[in-house]
């Protein structure tokens, strides 16, 4: 992926000294002229096209937002009710993730997420263990969003 | 500055205001260290977002001035509240803070005993 980036900005540099003008106009044209290139040629690269990862954080970011606002909804329905009825616990989490990098995304996440924050993590990286602020509908819903990250987290850190 | 414009950055500043209120009374309400802790890492977090993201439109607005820093800010904020929230309640666990007691389960209690058997 870096590869393809970096093809690109070179195709770009390689479109202003055809040009002999070099503004970020110039660049920006030409940017756009080498994806163009890139698309047509991308059965020759080993990788995906990487607009597609592109695509991909931008999918998770908008998750987080959206994820963030509901969480903050729930935390207020659950604060101003007059009477208290939560039943908090901690549960494992299995998670398929491997690198270091996905799991403290993907707990992340979880903490931003309604009614879930992550106490800990296993030494082998496989298990999460999260604390929720209401285990009895909550257990099933949660696995659902989280199936959810992690194939939208997946789709992200996926090499071919 | 226009009419909508304006109606735009008070109601942003309003609404992070109210969340940091309700942060605040969580704190105050809930039972324990962690439940607390939904609270203040949730709602903080966007009420602050909410209060950088009003300042940065207000001086968009009134002075045509980019503030890249609330950017920043709003971005760095982003990032590091869940891994603080993650990291106070990790460390009462391992202190031994007790969870409320009508909690209804614990799975991290038998989490040494597990990973002994996993290394068998």
């Amino acid at each position: 992926m870096a590869f393809q980036i970096l093809l690109n900005v070179f195709l770009a540099f390689l479109w202003m000294f055809l040009q002999v003008s070099f503004s970020a106009q110039t660049f920006i044209i030409g940017y756009l002229l080498g994806l163009l290139v890139m698309l047509g040629m991308r059965r020759f690269f080993k990788g995906r096209f990487y607009l597609h990862r592109v695509w991909a954080v931008t999918y998770l970011f908008l998750l987080f937002l959206k994820e963030l606002i509901k969480a903050n909804i729930d935390v207020l329905k659950l604060v101003l009710r007059p009477k208290l009825n939560i039943r908090p616990g901690i549960f494992a989490f299995q998670t398929e993730l491997e690198t270091d990098w996905e799991v403290t995304l993907l707990s992340n996440l979880i903490t931003l997420t309604p009614g879930t924050l992550v106490v800990d993590v296993s030494d082998d990286n496989k298990t999460l263990y999260i604390h929720a602020i209401d285990i009895g509908d909550v257990a099933e819903a949660v696995e659902d969003i989280k199936n959810s990250f992690e194939k939208a987290i997946m789709e992200v850190s996926r090499h071919d | 500055m226009t009419v909508t414009s304006e109606v735009f950055i008070a109601v942003l500043l309003l609404i992070g205001a109210f969340l940091s209120l309700v942060a605040a009374f969580g704190l105050i309400r809930l039972p324990d260290v962690y439940t607390r802790n939904h609270a203040a890492s949730k709602s903080a977090t966007l009420g602050v977002m909410c209060i950088l993201l009003a300042t940065f439109f207000y001086f968009l607005a009134a002075d045509g001035f980019f503030s890249s820093r609330l950017l920043l800010g709003i971005a760095f904020f982003f990032i590091t509240a869940p891994v603080a929230g993650h990291l106070i309640s990790r460390a009462a666990y391992n202190s031994g803070v007790k969870m409320w007691d009508q909690s209804v389960r614990d799975d991290l209690k038998d989490k040494a005993k597990k990973e002994a058997a996993s290394k068998r």
